[in-house]
């Protein structure tokens, strides 16, 4: 269970997070929607501790993420996160790139390793494309890369910043199946996303964020089809 | 109008002399590239990393070392060091200004490889739980290493020439051998001119390992 109470985040003197208190339970889809500049981004990197936090906790399974004593490095092994660029390693093969975290960050042998890699790779549909470096493939093949290595550590929760949004249109469906795949085997997912639809059919709940706080939270449902708040409902109207 | 006679049989007679000469020149070169490249990572991570004290160091270092005639670098060690009562055989002076020559230059090209590496590369390597090490031993200085592989084979040759310096401080590497072999039979010309040859043969074995080490390491 990921726990964020009172979450206040500073770029300097510019805040961004302005006091977020969300729960996301394990096996739920929490997406998360909102205007460009809104703070999604950085919620994520705070809970992925790849951003320091100025006010408030994050705690992952009951372990809080920006404490001085919580081994960062150990912790983030639960959370994988795919980024909006797609970050695959040039210099490594695909399977490469996945086999690596789980031989060096978690001491797999490289047997190992290999073998959770390429099962990972099929598993996003690149199992023909085990010894391809990342300059020969697709965005959206690159993009199921990300997530075939964040998969391979075996994390309990998998975060996704915009993952569709760098790729061009034709390449998005393919990343998307593979995440509506993931959520449908029961993997915590917390997504922010422009992709409505996604929002709607595989979402648990979805948060709206405006402005550095949780102006609306609710299954999609009602989100989508009963919004409370006049920011959401102007939002969705832009974007419709 | 021309009338002098070339000699060469003495010349070609302590040829494994000047190859055995060559060897040492070799080996100068490349120590002081290796310690040269560790250094020139440091001075560039200071640089681009740290304040004060450390990075106004690691400044001056690249400034001296890039600004300055290589020759006063290596009477630095020799000389100056000799004149503050710190006395260094040949050898170490000729590896330690090579060294911080390499060292400057080096850092300049390092800092422009990091700068090309998207940070996001950095964070995704972070996301999957590896250390700061880590993510720059794996992921990051890989990466630079092959934007900086030209202008490190480059110095490289830059190192084997320079080291020809090395005679002025008494070094007996393949110059300072053929000064002292051409002094003792006067054929001055002769024994430079065989020995350009050899560290032209030296420089064309280097570019052409250089590239095919570049076939093997970067197949991406
Ligand atoms: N590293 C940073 N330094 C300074 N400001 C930043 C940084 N990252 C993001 N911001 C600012 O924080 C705000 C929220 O950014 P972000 O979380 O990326 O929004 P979103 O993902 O919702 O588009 C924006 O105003 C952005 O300019
Ligand atoms: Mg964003």
């Amino acid at each position: 269970m990921i726990e964020i109470r009172g979450l206040e985040k500073f770029f300097g003197n510019l805040q961004v997070l302005k006091g977020v208190d969300l729960d996301v339970r394990k096996g739920e889809v929490l997406s998360i929607i909102g205007a460009s500049g809104s703070g999604k981004s950085t919620l994520l990197y705070c809970i992925n501790g790849l951003e320091p936090i100025q006010k408030g906790s994050i705690k992952v399974d009951g372990t809080d993420v920006h404490a001085k004593s919580t081994n960062i490095n150990h912790l983030r092994q639960k959370m994988g996160m795919v980024f909006q660029q797609w970050n695959s390693f040039p210099h490594l093969t695909a399977l490469e790139n996945v086999a690596l975290a789980p031989k060096i960050v978690k001491g797999m042998s490289k047997a190992q390793a290999r073998d959770i890699a390429a099962k990972q790779l099929e598993h996003v549909g690149l199992g023909d494309k085990l010894d391809a470096y990342p300059s020969a493939l697709s965005g959206g093949q690159q993009q199921r890369l990300a997530i075939a290595r964040a998969l391979a550590m075996e994390p309990t929760y998998m975060l996704f910043d915009e993952a569709t949004s760098a790729l061009d249109p034709e390449l998005v469906g393919e990343v998307l199946d593979a995440m509506r795949l993931l959520a449908q085997e029961g993997m915590t997912m917390i997504c922010v996303t422009h992709e409505m639809g996604f929002a709607r059919d595989v979402s648990d709940r979805v948060a709206f964020v405006h402005e550095g706080i949780i102006e609306e939270i609710d299954t999609p449902t009602e989100i989508f089809g009963a919004p409370k708040s006049d920011l959401l409902k102007k939002f969705l109207s832009n974007i419709r | 109008m021309f009338d002098y006679n070339f000699h060469w049989r003495p010349v070609l007679k302590n040829i494994p002399d000047l190859l055995e000469a060559a060897a040492v020149t070799l080996q100068v070169a490349v120590i002081s590239m290796v310690i040269g490249i560790l250094i020139g990572l440091v001075l560039a991570l200071t640089r681009m990393h740290l304040s004060g004290p450390a990075r106004w160091i690691a400044s001056t270092w690249v400034e001296v070392a890039r600004n300055t005639p290589a020759l006063f670098q290596l009477f630095f060690f020799g000389f100056g060091l000799g004149a503050m009562g710190v006395h260094l055989s040949p050898y170490v002076i000729v590896v330690s200004a090579l060294s911080f020559n390499c060292a400057g230059y080096l850092a300049e090209n390092f800092r422009g490889g990091f700068q090309a590496i998207p940070t996001t590369q950095f964070r995704a390597a972070r996301s999957l739980g590896m250390t700061v090490w880590q993510s720059y031993t794996r992921i990051i200085i890989p990466q630079v290493f092959r934007i900086v592989y030209h202008p490190i084979t480059n110095q490289m040759v830059w190192a084997v020439l320079m080291s020809s310096l090395g005679m002025l401080v008494g070094f007996r590497e393949l110059s300072g051998e053929t000064q002292a072999l051409a002094s003792r039979t006067y054929r001055i010309f002769e024994y430079f001119a065989v020995t350009a040859v050899i560290y032209y043969a030296v420089v064309k074995i280097i570019l052409a390992g250089s590239r095919l080490l570049a076939m093997r390491l970067f197949r991406y």
